[in-house]
């Protein structure tokens, strides 16, 4: 016995010498993670500050393309056009989301299902596609509504016109208002109910406890839904091109957008982009010293059984708005988008003459377009594995404590969140179109572009599914004599794998339909359906265009329900 | 604080609440008197939690009334809405709202009772000071421990003076030093204002500690009511002598004027009557019994030869488990930590036949 301890001793050093030379390879997938992540998180943005300051010719430092960018004032009038229409749009989509998200997650409206289930819709429908929409509802003379109140009224011209800045704002907080919505019914969902019946035990009635606790204590949910919107619209790209261009309305991705046209100027447009990012930072800056001091930990309150306010026979009022708000940003365009979709041309209206299925025809035997569909899938499906296994191995660094520092890599996964997916495209392109690496036009720089764009997402889910799990379980694996690698890929993938088909699906259905990054990034051979779509429309090819986007959301839809047969129900409407 | 309502009395009768086939709470009656601390105590699912609900309004028995000083505010037909009820309630969570300070928490219910600015301040700041939390006014929650925010909760809800304060097991989430220290505090609080008040909880130490009475619940009915002391010393079912505190129980079978136990047998007399012939369950506390090494004096009480079968010493006292010789029966023993014996022991055990109390048969399950 008295042996052994002494040649345990004795061995001992020469093994801690040995496993230092020897890399663990849990080290090594750190290291690789750390290395991927510079490439393509740090290089982009440190290419696209550098090259703000660089004269493109000479690559001496300056401050003239800040100059160009923002020396006239018709630029810095985009600058303020563009914050007036996110502002606009994140009042309007406050509007819409709140109230529905009230009556949906604490009255006794009826139809909830539904409700939920159409603005899901809503949430999956690619913005431009929904302004194509509007544009078949609310064109000048042409547009469907206009058309029904000259039958109704007898009127010579239309009452509704979409290329307006109303229009456009409109149309917009159609499409962004789910977010708001998705925070807010999650919050609500969560508000324990014994916060709302301590204000009612203490006399409040059931409108003032909801003005005074439940709305108060769901306002931070709300406010950081506003910003995800306010953000989200400062950035937005394929709207804009659709309906602003044509009403001459001048924002600044559109302004971004010419400085790639010819002659390209880069170095103008990282220069212009860069308040976006600033604007961003401030913003989330703003959101924490606004919630200041006050904790919202008691947001986690026991689901189960909750007592709904009882609307009496306003129940009736909040279905029919909640029913309006789903009209507009689903059955209308969608039915005008349907109907174009197989038509000959939309224009002559529903008739048996009219109806073909010439447009979807169209899609499957032209090889270029086959071509299109099959990149956005292919790049969509490979931008989830990328992201879902770059996220879980940094979460897993970084909530498991396994380097130094470690929480440096959480901030480099969530950077991109800062970064309006214009700006990213951009930046890809500075740094990634010219030797020593040159990948524009390839599928790769989209797929890479896409992974950095959708990283956030990815990260907070394998964040969230791994602080779940308990260390110990994976300690339980080494104590036995199994290696971190072997306890990562025995124990935490088969636990996190609802949680990472869930990242994956919720990576996959936004790539699949990006327009901003992959705008800048495209190239003859690597076009993806939302460029596509952006041609058709500048072509006046609305029946096309709708037969695609009736295809990117029938497949898209496929995937939710397919989703939530995996993972369960309401993974997409989870906050996360 | 002075000038508020009265404490008022609440009277449960025949309070039923069914959830399908399931029965929550089954024809329970219960006084509380004005000013009267009351605990519901009991297991997890006995009904004590939807019963406080009950009482508060937030849900609607199926069958019975909760009258507040005579005037009927619940029954299947009508319930009056929390709101109106002039209660207030301490929740498990203590549902403070983490989006005011500690000052506009309790000046809630205030402010809903149109009370002038300085008024609310005023009593706000009393009601601080009562509870030690005065230089904690303008803290968010999130900046408090877990017993300050159950102090505030304490504020908010007595700050009102309520006509009725419901608990319902405030003190679960705390750490046990403070739940210790909590229990004196709430009673503190019960001597000062003396409203009428109805305390859940399933620990029995916290309702010794706070009530005037005890209801012990058991599967939806009251199976006692007493006061702590009478709860402890006279328990009247078997499911109230093993809930508060630690017993033994002794099956005993009464034929003539004699008791036969298991191992030994008592004159009838000598204990508390056992009605008639048949069998009798008694509850013996284990530190009215008491060992020792040579046979007592013939006296009173009845002595019994055992052998020792556990020990484990505690600190304040030990627990001997010894095993009665006919059936091995085993009883527990509690005695003072310089009364020392050894696992296999053969010693004596004697019983006061006054402190073993006759239990009531089983009513169900």
């Amino acid at each position: 016995m008295t042996g052994v301890p002494s040649r345990l001793a004795a061995g001992a050093r020469p093994r801690r010498l040995g496993a230092f030379l020897r890399l663990d390879p849990s080290a090594l997938a750190w290291m690789a993670v750390v290395a991927v992540l510079v490439f393509l998180v740090v290089s982009p943005l440190a290419r696209l500050l550098a090259s703000s300051f660089q004269s493109p010719e000479t690559g001496a430092w300056t401050l003239a393309n800040y100059v160009t960018a923002f020396g006239r004032m018709r630029n810095l009038e985009v600058l303020g056009t563009s914050l007036l229409y996110a502002g606009c749009v994140t009042v309007v989509a406050v509007g819409f989301a709140v109230p529905v998200a009230w009556a949906v997650a604490r009255s006794d409206m009826p139809g909830k299902g539904m409700v939920r289930a159409l603005i899901l819709g809503a949430f999956i429908t690619p913005p431009y596609l929904g302004a194509i929409g509007w544009i078949l509802l609310a064109g000048p003379n042409a547009g469907w509504l206009n058309r029904a109140w000259m039958a109704l009224t007898g009127a010579s011209g239309g009452i509704v016109n979409v290329y307006s800045f109303a229009g456009l704002v409109f149309v917009t907080a159609l499409y962004a208002f789910p977010y708001i919505f998705v925070f807010a019914t999650d919050a609500l969902d969560r508000v324990s109910t014994e916060m709302e019946e301590a204000a009612t035990i203490l006399g409040a009635s059931s409108a003032q406890t909801t003005l005074r606790v439940t709305l108060p204590l769901v306002t931070p949910a709300i406010l950081a839904g506003a910003i995800v919107v306010f953000l989200d619209t400062v950035a937005l790209f394929g709207t804009p091109a659709i309906i602003a261009l044509p009403a001459r309305i001048r924002v600044m991705t559109l302004q971004l957008w010419q400085y790639f046209e010819y002659p390209v100027r880069a170095e103008v447009a990282a220069a212009y982009s860069l308040p976006l990012v600033g604007i961003t930072v401030a913003l989330f800056w703003a959101q924490r010293l606004i919630l200041g001091r006050k904790g919202y930990v008691a947001l986690t309150g026991k689901g189960g059984s909750r007592a709904l306010t009882r609307l009496g026979p306003y129940r009736w009022v909040a279905f029919a708005y909640a029913l309006l708000v789903i009209a507009l940003a689903v059955l209308l365009p969608f039915a005008a988008l349907g109907q174009a979709a197989f038509s000959t041309a939309w224009g002559q209206g529903f008739s048996l003459g009219n109806l073909t299925l010439q447009n979807f025809v169209r899609l499957a035997t032209d090889a270029n377009a086959r071509d299109t569909i099959g990149h956005s899938f292919t790049f969509a499906a490979a931008t989830g594995c990328l992201a879902v296994l770059l996220a879980v191995v940094a979460g897993y660094v970084v909530t498991r404590r396994l380097m130094p520092g470690g929480f440096l890599l959480g901030i480099l996964c969530m950077t991109p969140l800062v970064i309006p997916g214009i700006v990213l495209a951009i930046g890809f392109y500075a740094t990634y179109s010219t030797p020593p690496i040159a990948l524009y036009g390839t599928a790769a720089i989209l797929i890479l572009a896409f992974t950095t764009r959708f990283l956030p997402i990815a990260y907070v889910n394998a964040v969230a599914g791994l602080r779940t799990l308990n260390p110990e379980m994976e300690e339980a694996v080494r104590i036995l004599g199994g290696s971190r690698t072997r306890a990562v890929s025995r124990v935490v993938v088969p636990l996190l794998k609802k949680s990472l088909i869930g990242s994956w699906l919720l990576v996959f259905i936004p790539a699949v339909r990006e327009l901003s990054t992959a705008l800048f990034l495209v190239g003859p051979n690597t076009r993806v359906i939302s460029v596509m779509m952006l041609d058709l429309s500048e072509n006046g090819s609305f029946e096309t265009l709708a037969a695609l986007g009736f295809v990117l959301l029938t497949v898209t839809i496929a995937i939710v329900l397919l989703g939530y047969r995996l993972v369960g129900r309401d993974f997409m409407l989870r906050r996360s | 604080m002075s000038g508020g309502a009265d404490p008022s009395n609440l009277s449960l009768a025949g309070l039923s609440c069914r959830y399908g086939a399931f029965t929550a709470v089954d024809a329970l009656d219960l006084e509380v008197r004005a000013g009267e601390f009351v605990s519901l105590l009991g297991p997890s699912g006995c009904g004590k939690t939807t019963t406080l609900r009950m009482i508060a309004g937030f849900v609607r028995p199926t069958a019975g009334t909760i009258r507040l000083d005579g005037r009927v505010i619940s029954s299947p037909g009508a319930v009056l809405a929390p709101e109106k009820r002039g209660m207030s309630m301490i929740f498990q969570s203590y549902a403070i709202w983490p989006n005011m300070t500690v000052a506009e928490n309790v000046a809630f219910g205030l402010k809903l009772r149109h009370l002038g600015r300085d008024a609310i301040a005023a009593k706000v700041g009393e009601i601080l000071e009562t509870v030690r939390l005065k230089a904690l006014a303008d803290r968010y929650p999130a900046e408090l421990s877990g017993g300050q925010q159950q102090r505030v909760a304490l504020a908010r809800a007595i700050v009102i003076q309520p006509r009725v304060l419901l608990l319902d097991e405030p003190l679960s989430n705390l750490d046990a030093n403070l739940r210790e220290e909590m229990r004196y505090e709430i009673r503190r609080l019960h001597d000062v204002f003396r409203f009428t008040t109805v305390y859940v909880t399933h620990d029995q130490g916290e309702a010794m500690v706070t009530s005037d009475r005890i209801a012990v619940m058991n599967q939806g009915r009251i199976e006692q009511i007493d006061a702590p002391y009478t709860l402890y010393t006279r328990p009247r079912t078997a499911f109230v002598a093993r809930f508060i505190g630690r017993t033994n129980l002794l099956e005993g079978r009464r034929s003539g004027d004699r008791v036969a136990f298991p191992g030994f047998d008592l004159p009838a007399g000598m204990l508390e009557a056992g009605e008639e012939a048949g069998a009798v369950t008694y509850a013996v506390r284990p530190h009215s019994l008491a060992l020792s090494r040579q046979a007592p004096a013939a006296g009173e009480d009845a002595a019994i030869a055992v052998s020792l079968a556990e020990r484990a010493f505690l600190g304040e006292s030990w627990t001997y488990v010894v095993a009665l010789p006919q059936d091995g029966a085993r009883l527990s023993v509690t005695a003072a930590p310089s009364h020392v014996f050894d696992v296999g022991d053969r010693l004596w055990l004697t019983l006061d036949p006054r402190q073993m109390v006759p239990l009531a048969p089983e009513s169900r399950g």
